[in-house]
This record gives structure tokens, sequence and C-alpha cells, in this order.
């Protein structure tokens, strides 16, 4: 259990991070010029680690798989970033968003760290408002906020639906500053393989350069792994075509324990599968359920048009399920419901796996109130409807164009359809309060440790925890460890274990390239897909998990017998990238499952349909798994379970209700 | 629908390259252009050959990765519109599309339809940040900014870096990427302390990129898949110009 200790600080709740950061050892400036730290990873994590990093005087080299660090997926987050601003005066405090971030999460994240994530998430904005980020204003040149679901108050930040695009170009910026000012070293186009771990302790990574297929060397007195989460190990998923688990998955295997991996967030609000070609699914932001009212028909198989069902034949179930938050219930929450209406008979659309997000009542709403303002008593109804679209426009613009071209409609005149969809995992590498995984001098950020959100993360909460981690946290914790290595000099490239671990890179990808198998990448990440979505997705059961577990080692024994990868391992090669990525998601996978299985109770984002309430809600079991599943690998790819016990000094713990 | 693709094929930055001709059949008006290109790559493996590279991440129109020059136009026929988010009803059956990599000096490229725009990154780091260190902010209401300016500064912001505007221009000109980056900080108060450096700097840099000049064609405007407004470059020429002066 020694490895599992948490590092939380004493103390009272409100003074843990304040007592923590006047007490950490400091790194003279003399000492940090010398200290060489390595960033995976250019996403929010990642850059404003690294921009902030190279700002107090550490070297810093920065590693992503894309050819910019501009274009690394948190660029593609929508709705908005969270602050206990409480600038709308409605209430909101520290306290409230630590309160509602451990609730939506049911309980299953640290208090500590979710209190210190709270406690620095108004300087996140100013932060990003001092470097030139546009947030959305009100007229009174004040920033503007909105809802997200899980909440009460209105403490989302955004811009227009794009807030990860301005965070992301706002850190960015910040870090091809530190380029430009030689502190910060970066290798686009390369993709880190693995691990170099030397006395336990991190000393490096093996990086391939993409363009020219080398194998690199590169050694720092620490390695952060900013590398985002692994939600494509469904194939289809609201991630990027690229999003890779493989920089944490090596690490996983170097020593570094893996935290609830079945911890999986399906986003109730996607475009719809339209067909086998399909290859990613597309978000439409939390932020529409602020305006836009969920609903399916109250008759079974109703083939009618979404506009021509009556007001009273419409089932506007979130809002009769859960009267207090309506169609802001937690993620989680609206995608079971979305499952229920559909399994149950009442979807939408060709498939009848969709329930419809509509917006008349919102541009009915807003037409009515502009039309005030503009003085037009007596507005006709087209008028109304056209000032409202307007308003909705300006609001969401962007995310009704995009619907418009995947689906060929309208939404402005029709409900659109919407599905839940694979979007975000709470799991991740296993990290203590200082962000350090188990492996010493290795760090995992953001999306890719599992820290804050527990078994379901709230909307908006994702670029906040990023930017936390980056930007606030690792900053200070990053001293605790630095400042014991100031004696050590920076590890030879040509040390022993540099070599042996690019050999064991090189034989994997030897390995993979003479396969010459009969099937596609694809082929195999589909079928994995789909053994993870039918079996280990929105409900899952003993038996399903089970045959998910075996279906899937017999699939990853076919892999590495009949997989197919042309081209040549000295050339830019997307094929072999693929691999090198499936090869990994097809043990994560097993993993998944092994911890579903494990986890005897609903809670969050996990639901076995075993332990439900009568009403179909998600029942937890605290006296048996009030704690977080952290995996080690070994040999043959087996996993041996570790708990680390979360204790709730503050909060309450209770069912978590939302009606 | 069953279409005749003629893609450009080069195996690395040394090589010549040349169009290679395939015939894709049954594809759906459903697909996207880039999950028809997925289906054309599953069958040239089936069949042995190596599949076409081009870049693409996100799949939503905002990481700017993808950048395929499709019939004579950098992202092909529909506005406003990425690669990614182009849809095959754009297209009917029997029709014949060319696509080709991006073209310019300052894009050399390196497979296929694989470009390397790390031009733009350097242009970025000559100029396209407000020097704040990470812990120096005051309340970000104390900024107060006029929200007409904060939504001009959006509409500039909103590039996403793809280069269509590099590939349209027949210049192969940079300005409107530049001058979206130097109008985001212009019309903001952040911005002023380095508004003159950044004018500078930052076209000094697009120019030693190799990066043609603008001769007001606005084919970058019309071609750009966020429609950054034209505005932008005279907005720039005068920003260059006042620095100029004030210099």
């Amino acid at each position: 259990m020694s490895k599992l200790d948490s590092k939380i600080p004493e103390g009272p709740l409100e003074t843990k991070w304040s007592s923590y950061k006047s007490s950490v050892p400091l790194v003279n400036p003399a000492n940090k010029r010398s200290l060489e730290i390595i960033v995976v990873g250019s996403g929010l994590a990642g850059s404003s680690a690294a921009a902030s990093l190279a700002e107090m005087g550490y070297k810093v080299k920065v590693f992503c798989f894309q050819d910019s660090a501009r274009r690394a997926h948190s660029i593609a987050a929508q709705g908005g970033i969270n602050a206990a601003k409480n600038y709308q005066n409605d209430g909101d405090s520290t306290y409230r968003l630590f309160y509602d971030t451990i609730k939506g999460g049911d309980y299953r994240a640290r208090e500590g760290n979710v209190y210190r994530l709270a406690e620095v998430s108004a300087a996140i904005i100013d932060q990003c408002v001092a470097q030139g980020v546009p947030f959305a204003r009100e007229y009174g040149g004040l920033l503007s906020n909105r809802s997200f679901g899980g909440t009460q108050v209105q403490r989302t930040f955004y811009a227009a639906g794009q807030t990860g695009q301005q965070l992301l170009l706002g850190a960015y910026s910040a870090l091809q500053r530190q380029v430009g000012l030689g502190n910060v070293q970066m290798y686009a186009r390369h993709e880190m393989l693995d691990v170099v771990v030397v006395d336990g302790k991190a000393k490096g990574i093996i990086a391939r350069d993409l363009v020219t297929g080398k194998l690199e060397r590169h050694s720092g007195h620490a390695v952060l792994l900013c590398t985002g989460g692994y939600g494509n190990v469904f194939f289809l998923s609201t991630n990027a075509m690229g999003s890779n688990v493989t920089a944490a998955w090596k690490a996983h295997k170097k020593g570094a324990f893996f935290g609830n991996p079945c911890f999986t967030q399906i986003h109730p609000t996607c475009i719809p599968v339209s067909g086998d070609h399909q290859s990613k699914l597309t978000l439409m932001s939390e932020s529409l359920r602020n305006d836009g009212r969920i609903w399916v028909p109250k008759k079974k198989d109703d083939n009618r048009k979404p506009n021509e069902i009556p007001e009273d034949e419409r089932d506007y179930y979130l809002e009769r399920r859960y009267p207090a938050f309506g169609n802001l219930v937690p993620r989680d929450v609206a995608s079971r419901a979305a499952k229920e209406r559909c399994d149950a008979g009442y979807g939408v659309g060709a498939s009848k796996m969709a329930v419809y997000l509509d917006y008349a009542s919102a541009i009915e709403r807003y037409g009515k109130q502009q039309a005030n303002k503009l003085g037009e008593t007596g507005a006709s109804k087209e008028r109304i409807t056209q000032l409202g679209k307007d308003v909705v426009k300006e609001k969401y613009g962007n995310l009704f164009d995009m619907y418009a071209k995947i689906t060929g409609e309208n939404p402005y005149e029709t409900p659109m359809r919407i599905y839940p969809a694979v979007h975000y995992t709470m799991g991740g590498l296993w990290v203590d309060y200082n962000l350090m995984t188990t492996v010493p001098g290795l760090y995992a950020l953001g999306e890719a440790n599992f820290s804050d959100h527990g078994a379901n993360r709230l909307g908006a909460s994702a670029l906040m925890q990023g930017l936390a981690d980056g930007y606030f946290v690792i900053p200070y914790t990053i001293g605790a460890y630095l400042s014991g290595q100031i004696r050590d000099k920076a590890l030879p490239t040509d040390h022993e274990a540099f070599v042996e671990a690019e050999k064991n890179v090189q034989d994997t990808i030897d390995r993979l390239m003479n396969i010459k198998g009969s099937k596609s990448v694809d082929h195999f990440h589909k079928r994995l897909g789909k053994i993870m979505w039918d079996k280990c997705g929105m409900a899952r059961n003993e038996k399903g998990l089970k045959e998910a577990i075996s279906e899937i080692r017999a699939l990853r024994e076919e892999f590495w017998k009949d997989v197919r990868v042309l081209g040549g391992k000295n050339e830019l090669n997307p094929e072999l990238e693929k691999a090198c990525r499936v090869a990994d998601f097809l043990e994560l996978g097993e993993l998944m499952c092994i911890d579903a299985l494990n986890r005897n109770e609903s809670c969050g984002g996990h639901f076995r349909e075993e332990f439900q309430t009568e009403e179909g809600e998600a029942q937890r079991d605290d006296a048996n798994y009030m704690y977080a599943a952290c995996w080690e690998f070994k040999p043959g790819v087996q996993f041996e379970l570790h708990k680390e016990d979360l204790k709730y000094e503050r909060i309450k713990v209770s069912a978590r209700s939302y009606k | 629908m069953n279409l005749t693709l003629k893609v450009w094929r080069q195996k690395n930055a040394s090589d010549k390259g040349s169009f290679a001709t395939y015939q894709v059949n049954d594809i759906s008006e459903e697909m996207s252009f880039l999950e028809m290109f997925d289906v054309l790559n599953e069958r040239l493996i089936a069949k042995g050959e190596e599949p076409i590279a081009f870049d693409h991440d996100c799949r939503e129109g905002i990481c700017g990765m993808c950048s395929m020059h499709i019939n004579g136009r950098a992202h092909g026929p529909w506005s406003g519109t990425t690669t990614c988010q182009l849809h095959m009803r754009a297209f009917k059956d029997g029709d014949t599309i060319t696509v080709e990599p991006w073209r310019a000096k300052a894009f050399p490229v390196i497979k296929d339809l694989v470009v390397d725009r790390s031009a733009f990154d350097k242009i970025q780091s000559a100029g396209g940040f407000v020097s704040v260190n990470t812990g120096n902010a005051q309340d970000a209401n104390c900024i107060p900014i006029p929200k007409d300016d904060a939504d001009a500064s959006f509409a500039a912001a909103a590039c996403i870096g793809c280069g269509a505007c590099v590939a349209a221009c027949k210049n192969s000109s940079a300005m409107l990427f530049v001058s979206a980056k130097v109008s985001q900080f212009a019309l903001l108060p952040q911005g002023q302390v380095e508004r003159v450096d950044r004018a500078l700097n930052m076209v000094k840099e697009m120019d030693a990129a190799g990066f043609g000049n603008c001769t007001n064609t606005g084919s970058c405007e019309a071609e750009c898949p966020k429609e950054i407004s034209l505005d932008n470059i005279a907005r720039l020429n005068r920003e260059y110009l006042m620095a100029n002066l004030k210099k």
C-alpha cells in the first residue's frame, strides 16, 4: 500500500493548498536552468505547463504528434470553462464548485484535489483574459456566463461554441512565446513510444520522428504526460482521430498505476451514427441544453415528423423525471435517460436511436424578448421567430452550422436528433496531490490523470482541470521532486537504459511491419470498439464483461498474427502510427472491462445493470467500493489491484439526487 | 455514387510526384469527404497498395489539420467549410474529383497530401502573444472591453491556422493568417503595449518564411473555412504603417 500515498497535506480543507505552497521546497533560478523537463502533449494541460515552467526558468522540451501544438484536441472543446468567480451574484463560491464537482462525480474523487481545483479556478480566467482570450462579454464590457449541467449557478465562461479553441490558442501563444525566446524546444510530428526509467525514476523518453521514422532519445529530470484521454478505445467517440492512450499505456507498463480505467463519460448530446463508414462522432455542446428542450414522442414508433407532433403528445422526459435540474442534469444521468427511452421503443429518426433536442420554444422566448426590447409591440409570429433565430444564431451559430453540414438538416426549422456518445475518460494514470504517478519523476496532467472528476465529470470542468494542472498546480508541485534532483546531471542518452528502451520500441515496430497479415488496422480497431460499446459502454453487466474480456484477448492475438501494415518504417507512415496505438488499445480495453467487472456497484458513468434503484438510478455501494481502483501492470498483460480508500472529511456523502 | 478520383501521390519531399487515378464506387452521400478517403484507403490496403497519406485530426472543423485542395479550391466546393466537414452530398454520381496538397513555397510537401506548415508556428513565435507570465494577472473584470470590440477580436481569433488562405492565393501570401492574429490583439486593451513590435516582427517573419505579397484579390477570404474577413488585412496594413512611423 505504501505506493499509494496520496500526499494530501494535513490541515483544514480551505488552507491545505496555501500552506502547501508556503512550505513546498523551491529550486533556485540557477538550478532551474540546468534542469530539463519533458512535456508530452500540447493541449491545455501540456501547453500551459510547458509555458509556465519555461517562464520560471526550467529548460523544457515539448512533444506532440500533430504538425503544430495548436492542433491538440483541447481545441475542439465547445461549451465553456467553469470558475467560481460569482460574477453573476448567484451565490457561487469555491465551496460550491468543490461540492458540485464531488457530487457530480458521484463521490469517487479526492476532497483535497477537488478543493484545490475549485480554489485555483478563478485565477485561470484572470490569466486567460490577460493573455487576450476573447471571452463572450455583456454590453457593459464585463464577462458573460452561462449554465452547465449539474449546477444551479451560472459559472461557465465561454467564447461562442469555441471556448476550447480560444483557451488553447491562449496557452499556445504563451508556449510559442517561450519557443521564440529559446526556453522551449518544440518537437511537432513526434510521438512518444516509451518512458526511460532508471533506478525507479523517470529519466527520459523514446520518441519517433513521424516524418523520418527515426527513433530519438531525449533525457530529462522529469517527464510530464499531458496526453489526454483514451475514449478512442471505442473507435467511435468525439475524440480526434489521433487521440490515443499510447504514452499513458507505456508509462503504465513501466510501473505507473492506472486509476479507475472503467470510468468513461458518455456525452448525451452527439450527432447520431449514420452508417458503417462513420469515422468519428460529433458533439453538440452541452451548452445547448441551456436553451434546448429534450423530448421523444409519447407514442411508441411514432413516425410523424417532429413538427407535426402536438405539444401534449411529447414527452419531455428529463423535465418529467428531474424537475429540479430538468434538461441540465449531469451527463451520465441525461445519457442513461436517453438510452432508456430509445431502448423502450420511443426513439426517433431512421435508426430509432435518437431523441430530439428542440429549440422552438427558445426561439419563441428570445424572439419575444427581443421584440420587447425593440419596442415592437404586436410583432407578427414570423417576425418573432426571425428575431429569436437571430439570438440563437449569435449564441450557438457555429454548432447549428456544424449540425446542418453533417446531417443536411436545418436545426433552426426542425429539432436536432441527438444520441449519447463516448466523450471523455475520467480514469487515467493514478497521481498523488503533486500530480506525480507511482513512478517518481513521471507526472500526469489534465485528462491523462484520474484525479478530479470521480465517476462522472461535469460539463466545462475539463478545460478548468487542464489549465489548473498546467498553469497553477505543476509549477509548484514539481519543485517537491526537482529540488532533490539538482545534483543529478541529465542521463546521457548512450546510457544502457536508453539503448534498451529504444531497442524494445524498434522491435515492436519491426514486429508490426513484419506480420504482413490480411486485415487493416482499422478493421481491428472497429471490432474492438464494438465489443467495448456493446459490453463496456453505457450499461454493463457481469456476463457481458466476462465475454468482452475473452473476446478482447482473442482479438489481440488475431491482431498480432494478421494485421497488415503497408509502407516503410523510415518514413511518414500513418498506418504504422495507428497500428502502434491500436496495439495499446487492445490491452487497455481488457483492463477497462476487468475494472468494470471488479466494481460491483453503479456510480456516475459506470452503470452496472445489476445495481440500480427501482427508478433505474445508479446504486452505489459505499461500504465496499468507496475507493479508487488502481491497477498495476504485470508481465503477460496481467493486472493487480491496489486500492486507495477515499475519505470524506468535509462533505456528507449521500445518494446523488437531481430530482 | 461512383466517382473518379485523381489524387496527388508523392513519396517524400524530394520525389517529383504525380497524379494517380482511382475509381471509387459505392460512396454514400452521408459520408464526409475524409470518410470517403478512409474507404478508398481501406480498399487500397486490401489490394496491397500503400494508402494515401493526408493530414486530419479532429474532424469537427476546428483543429485546422485537414488541408486538401479539391477541384482547384482549398477545402473544396462548400464555402466556410473545412475538408473534414465537407460531405459527399456536395458531389454527384459520375463526378471526377481532383485532390492536391496545399501548393506554396513556404509549405513544402512531406508526402502525398501532407505539407509542412511549421512556418505558421514561427510567425506566431515572432509576436502572436501578449507577454504575460503565469500568475501575474489582475481580476478578469478589471479590464472591461466593449462587446463589439470583444466580438470583433473573437471573429479574428477564430482562425484555425489551416493555411487555406495561402493555398488559395495566387501569390501564396499569408496575410490573412497574420492579420487575423494581429487584429485579435490590436482590438483588445491587453494587446496595446506590444502593438508596434507585434506588427513589425510578425510581418518580418512572414516575409522570411517565403510567403508572397498581398495583391488584394480576396481569394483568401473567399476560401477561408472560418470566413475570416479581408478587413483584417486592411487593419494589418494600417498597423504596419503606423508601426513603421513610430519606430
